[in-house]
């Protein structure tokens, strides 16, 4: 057995192989003990070997982890593996967002990260939901009902919060302001994809490759790429954990 | 467990022989940073604070170099020079100064050290690379300024650093816009001057030059009452000569494979430079450089030959900024070089030794600083060729570029550096970073990444 797991800010998910085959999946909360439900996830498997990554990584491999690699590289071969054409990758979690470069062979040649704040990342889209009134899984749909371009201009968390209850309070309607927000997320992200360069394939991944007005809003400005959403987003780190410990 | 420290933070003398041993028995390591508590006092300091900080660098430095493996031996002198950073280092500074000779504060390798020594003074870097003295500085400046000069500022505000107790004056330049204007609110604590220096590399700016420089020279002169001749400058251009050309022997032996000394011990080195006696500090790199000789003989390494071998190339890390030294030698790097001004800007060139009348010596002195390639200078191309030249001559198989927070030039002209390193397909990592430890986590996931690129 190989087993890949990613512990990452929010969410720690778990791959399993066996002979090449995904055999086991799982994704929890990192909770208030990350270490304990950890041990839990893995305590399900008799032996194999285990590749830790994410955040938390180091934790498990004082603990319980074989190796580490990082989330980048673990994405890399994750993405790879599902798409082998594969030259750019855009990874966004709960604490940050990623651009990863690819060369020919898999190997990666160039990434990028956020700076130290929440922007553009799933935690502000979350912090952006909560306070116009929607669940976060409902956010992105409700964004697309509207057509319109508001802009928001604040680059910092806190910032953008106050700009959005000021627009409320004018009385803009929220689905547009809902839009809004989720165009600063692509912009940002457009801006990193366009300073690295980016292939044909844009594999998106993290949980808010869920979001739907995000996937298509990257899809209508990235020119020359397709945009492609694995069918478990969130899980690509922890496959390519998983791999990385088959074929090492 | 609380430090003791926390619980009786305001007794001075008495309690500090107690703090020093229980920390003796509490580290592991038994390092310390040796405490003079009724030297500060004189120096009009904030003792108990300062104790404290004293207590967190003995432990820091405890954790981050003494728990290093393959150390060369000859590195307990300058484990010595840290023990003795706020004691037995400003005695020595004090005893200069009691023969009314000039202590000189300085904040930029642009200002010539060779005249304060020529006139017997000490010229001694008082840039901050401590987050301790941040708050204290950010009471008055903007938090989104350059944390190197906000640190600095700190330490004089907060009275927590003997070095600036102990300077006649501070010396500043007109380099960046942080520095420039903080010199005007720092003159209100202690005497400050500055020294123009142009932002081109042109004719009449090296005529503007000369004169700054000689109004520096005056200044010193009217400290110590006397004139400097030609003979004395003549001697101290040795002296920082020496002192350099020790750092380049330094630099040269850390392009072996195994790496010889870690990047952490070889910063420190060029952090000691900067408050260190000149003439012993070369003596003592010169020996260390004899050991080390030994070592790349022998193939000896503090670690194997696959630790990927890293340059860092930016700002400057002033003492005790550690950060990324530390992170990158913690995921298996060596850092084998240091394109900085703590590093090789300050010591790659030389001043032409064969001048004898003081005008000329002024002259060479002056092509010697103006060859110095800081960012802050527009165009500064040489700079992108000079790290190029040290990549190579290093052996370094990737740059990590470091930028300090806010600091605009050289993040702007890291633009130049990246181009450069894409298109000789130099593995790249660019950090722009101030000295709060909240980014930690992301730079290590970061630096492991850059990492596994190169290892491939
Ligand atoms: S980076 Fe520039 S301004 Fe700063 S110490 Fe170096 S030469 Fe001076
Ligand atoms: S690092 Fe940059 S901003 Fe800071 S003092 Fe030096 S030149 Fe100025």
């Amino acid at each position: 057995m190989h087993i890949g797991i990613d512990l990452g800010s929010r969410t720690i998910k778990v791959a399993a192989f066996r002979d090449g085959v995904l055999v086991d999946q799982q994704l929890v909360e990192s909770g208030f003990d990350p270490y304990g439900q950890a041990m839990a996830l893995i305590g399900k498997y008799d032996s194999g070997r285990i590749v830790a990554t994410g955040y938390g990584r180091h934790l498990a491999a004082e603990h319980f982890a074989h190796e580490v690699i990082t989330e980048i590289k673990a994405h890399a071969l994750g993405a790879r593996h599902f798409y082998p054409e594969c030259r750019t990758i855009v990874d966004i979690g709960g604490q940050d967002s990623k651009v990863i470069s690819l060369g020919e062979n898999g190997r990666v040649v160039n990434f990028q990260m956020n700076d130290k704040c929440a922007a553009g990342t799933g935690r502000f889209l979350e912090i952006m939901a909560a306070s116009l009134g929607f669940r976060l899984d409902e956010f992105g749909a409700a964004a697309l009902e509207s057509s319109a371009e508001v802009g928001i201009n604040s680059m910092c968390t806190v910032f953008a919060e106050s700009e959005v209850i000021s627009m409320k309070n004018r009385g803009l309607p929220v689905k547009d302001i809902a839009m809004g927000v989720h165009l600063s997320v692509v912009n940002r992200l457009v801006g990193m994809l366009n300073r690295m360069g980016y292939g044909e394939q844009v594999i998106f991944s993290g949980g808010v490759a869920r979001n739907p007005c995000i996937v298509r809003l990257l899809e209508d400005r990235l020119e020359k790429a397709t945009v492609l959403t694995p069918s478990e987003p969130d899980l690509v780190g922890a496959m390519g954990a998983a791999l990385y410990a088959a074929e090492n | 467990m609380l430090p003791v420290v926390a619980v009786v933070p305001v007794v001075a003398a008495v309690v500090d022989v107690n703090l020093t041993q229980e920390e003796n028995n509490m580290s592991s390591k038994n390092f310390e940073v040796k405490a003079y508590p009724e030297m500060w006092a004189e120096l009009d300091m904030d003792v108990p604070r300062f104790d404290k900080a004293r207590q967190m660098l003995g432990e820091v430095y405890g954790k981050m170099y003494l728990s290093q493996v393959n150390r060369p031996e000859k590195m307990a002198y300058f484990d010595n020079m840290v023990s003795e950073i706020f004691g037995g280092r400003i005695k020595e500074m004090l005893e200069v100064k009691k023969t009314g000779k000039p202590i000189v504060g300085t904040f930029c390798v642009y200002i010539p050290e060779e005249i304060v020594v020529a006139a017997g003074g000490v010229c001694v870097g008082l840039c901050g690379g401590s987050a301790g003295s941040i708050p204290d500085a950010e009471k008055i400046l903007p938090r989104n300024i350059c944390p190197m000069v906000k640190s600095a500022y700190g330490f004089k505000a907060g009275r927590i650093c003997p070095y600036f107790q102990t300077v006649d004056f501070v010396y500043g330049e007109t380099t960046c816009d942080a520095k420039k204007k903080t010199w005007e609110i720092l003159d209100r604590l202690v005497p400050t001057y500055v020294m123009e220096i142009p932002q081109m590399k042109k004719a009449r700016d090296r005529a503007l030059w000369i004169e700054e420089v000689k109004d520096f020279k005056a200044k010193v002169e009217e400290v110590c009452n006397k004139e400097v001749s030609s003979f004395d400058l003549a001697g101290a251009i040795k002296v920082i000569n020496n002192k350099r050309k020790a750092l380049q022997r330094l630099t040269a032996l850390r392009a072996a494979s195994p790496a010889p000394i870690s990047g952490k011990d070889a910063l420190l080195i060029e952090q000691i430079a900067f408050y260190d006696e000149p003439v012993r500090f070369a003596e003592k790199v010169n020996a260390l450089c004899d050991e080390l000789e030994e070592r790349v003989v022998a193939g000896e390494g503090v670690i194997g030959v696959e630790a990927p071998r890293i340059m860092v190339s930016g700002t400057p890390m002033a003492l005790p900024n550690w950060k990324i030294h530390n992170l990158l030698e913690t995921a298996g790097a060596v850092v084998v070089n240091e394109e900085s001004c703590i590093g090789t800007r300050y010591f790659k060139d030389l001043i032409d030794e064969q001048q004898t009348e003081m005008d000329r010596q002024l002259d060479a002195l002056t092509d010697r600083y103006m060859q110095i390639d800081c960012s802050c200078f527009t165009p500064n191309d040489e700079r992108v060729e000079q790290v190029l030249k040290e990549y190579r001559s290093s052996k370094a198989q990737g740059i990590l570029h470091y930028s300090l927070q806010f600091c605009h030039t050289y993040n702007i002209e890291e633009i130049k550096i990246r181009e450069m390193c894409e298109k000789e397909g130099i593995p790249y990592l660019s950090i722009e970073t101030d000295y709060s430890p909240e980014d930690v986590g992301q730079l290590q996931t970061r630096i492991e990444a850059f990492l596994e690129q190169i290892r491939g």
